[in-house]
């Protein structure tokens, strides 16, 4: 059985953003890299499947600078079995159709039985991406996924809907599916295997290699939103703070009347 | 410009969000017709033309039928533009029509600014305009960013399309959020605690802190996921939708799907180290603190009133 997995790096959100010189992308220098949410719970999926089914063989992807092995060293720790590195430093300009298309130009020869990805990224959050590699592919996709189980080439899943509910959604291998926050606790790599992590397979690829389609859109300006003010900002010593806003809670709500 | 609105149907019902797809063909001028896979007993107010398939027959949840009826729809309407929800079924049915008729999609889009498509970055942190290349668009709508100011009014002229089978996902039916324990829509005081409260141990000083205000606690996206919450504590989108009188958010940065469950509040307090984080556009005092040390003092305080 083979699997692939998608990952992607992105900057810690708590971060400090500023926008870049071009105006169209957020500056990258002095920020904090984590691998995107999302695929955290994507990897934990598919090491739990490959763990499962015995003798899968597990294959983490991502696009990106050098600086994404940092990232993909995370996942091969957490127990896939080999890294394929798309080298492009470039790759933040890169809208989801191009995106989409350099994984299944990847994916088309080799025969995965399951792939999985997150349901969107944290810093462009198209939620495109995974669901476009399997309309490339031509194979079914499941998307949003919270719940996930893998028997004899059968999928079932819940997908999230909004309040809570969810839908039960099956399908045959092979298949895709995008992963949402929750569907289940991705595990820490424990040091033994961020040891072994390292002599496992990373293969770089060019981008220009499997890059075989053109934008359809691009990012003309990247701004910060206007505040929309109004709100008023208390800042100082923590005991003042707490009786100017007890008094603000007595005049404004009732709730301490 | 013309438009092609693709509405939602759930559960014998449809989905509200139809007025916002409204909204958003109202601002970009032009016209419009509606795509929906529903039922005749939930037809929109909507005064234009709407395409009916029945989801009876091929099912609520298919999306390989469901692209297949809209790409018909899509290949008879000839629109420039094809508008869905940023929803769970919007998200999952755009990039397949998107991919079918080689367009662009732009997801989540906010804003309109003179026909350009705005959407959000890093978590509403940012925002970009964004400029599609191809000859049709495939456009998703962050939930509540367009609205009326009036509910539309009119009666569809519907065109019934055909129900096929088929499709390789199979839906086995919807399992209902679970029921009982604490109803936070009912509360009239809630505090909220966000990733910010760091450590599971930190929910109790949330918890003191409703208690002392005599409210409910409830908890953003990330403390649930994490387990420190129980699931029917949480606010927003997938969780529960509040209009408490105060609304207490501690160490909340405040993302979309968080804002959309609280910000019709009536009263909203952000405690939070960030001063730009994006809470503080609906927050109407902000509190720059750190909550570990400003939740506790401000509880005792409270219980000394």
């Amino acid at each position: 059985m083979k699997i692939l997995v998608c990952i992607k790096q992105v900057p810690d959100m708590e971060s400090k953003f500023k926008v870049a010189a071009s105006g169209k992308w957020y500056d990258t220098a002095d920020l904090a890299w984590r691998m995107n949410e999302y695929d955290e719970y994507a990897v934990e999926q598919a090491v739990q499947v490959k763990e499962q089914v015995g003798g899968a063989d597990l294959t983490v992807l991502c696009i990106g600078g050098e600086q994404v092995k940092e990232t993909m060293k995370k996942a091969l720790a957490m127990g896939c079995d080999r890294g394929v590195h798309v080298a492009d430093d470039k790759a933040a300009e890169k809208e989801p159709f191009e995106i989409a298309g350099i994984i299944a130009e990847f994916a088309r020869d080799k025969q995965f039985d399951l792939i999985f990805t997150g349901m969107q990224s944290q810093d462009r959050g198209s939620a495109q991406v995974g669901v476009l590699v399997a309309e490339m592919l031509g194979i079914p996709s499941i998307s949003t996924i919270v719940q996930f189980a893998y028997a004899d080439g059968r999928i079932e899943t819940r997908r999230e809907l909004e309040g809570g509910v969810k839908a039960v959604v099956k399908a045959m291998a092979p298949a895709l599916v995008t992963c949402q926050l929750g569907l289940n606790t991705p595990r820490y790599p424990t040091l033994p295997n961020i040891m072994k992590a390292k002599k496992k397979e990373l293969l770089s690829l060019p981008v220009a290699d499997l890059l075989k389609v053109d934008a359809r859109q691009e990012t003309t300006k990247m701004y910060f939103p206007a505040k929309k003010g109004g709100g008023l900002v208390l800042e100082g010593e923590l005991g003042q703070l707490a009786d100017q806003l007890i008094q603000i809670l007595k005049e404004k709500t009732g709730v301490l009347a | 410009m013309k438009i092609l609105l693709v509405a939602e149907y759930r559960d014998g019902k449809l989905l509200g969000s139809v007025n916002e797809l409204i909204a958003f063909a109202a601002k970009m001028g032009g016209d419009s017709a509606m795509f929906v896979v529903g039922s005749e007993a939930a037809l929109p107010a909507y005064d234009g033309k709407l395409y009916l398939a029945d989801a009876a027959a091929c099912g609520e949840f298919n999306p390989d039928v469901h692209k297949q009826l809209l790409l018909e729809v899509v290949a008879k309407e000839q629109p420039d533009m094809i508008a869905l929800s940023h929803s769970s079924y919007g998200w999952d049915l755009a990039p397949r029509i998107a991919f079918a008729l080689k367009a662009a999609q732009v997801s989540e889009v906010v804003e309109v600014e003179d026909g350009v498509l705005v959407v959000s970055a890093c978590n509403a942190k940012l925002r970009r305009t964004v400029n599609p290349k191809t000859k049709q668009t495939v456009v998703t709508l962050q939930a509540g960013a367009f609205g009326l100011a009036e509910a539309p009014t009119g009666s569809p002229t519907v065109e019934k399309i055909g129900a096929a089978g088929g499709g390789r996902l199979e839906f086995g039916g919807y399992e209902a959020a679970e029921a009982g324990g604490v109803d936070l829509s009912k509360a009239e005081i809630i505090v909220s605690a966000g990733r910010g409260i760091g450590k599971p141990e930190n929910v109790e000083m949330i918890a003191a802190l409703a208690k002392a205000l005599k409210g409910e606690y409830g908890a953003s996206r990330p403390v649930v996921d994490s387990g420190w919450v129980e699931h029917k504590r949480q606010v927003g989108t997938t969780g529960q939708t509040v209009t408490p009188k105060l609304y207490l958010a501690c160490g909340i940065s405040g993302a979309i799907q968080h804002l959309a469950g609280m910000k019709k509040s009536e009263f909203i307090v952000a405690i939070n180290t960030d001063k730009d984080a994006p809470i503080g556009d609906v927050a109407d005092v902000l509190v720059v603190a750190d909550l570990k040390q400003f939740v506790p003092l401000l509880t005792e305080k409270i219980k000394l009133l």
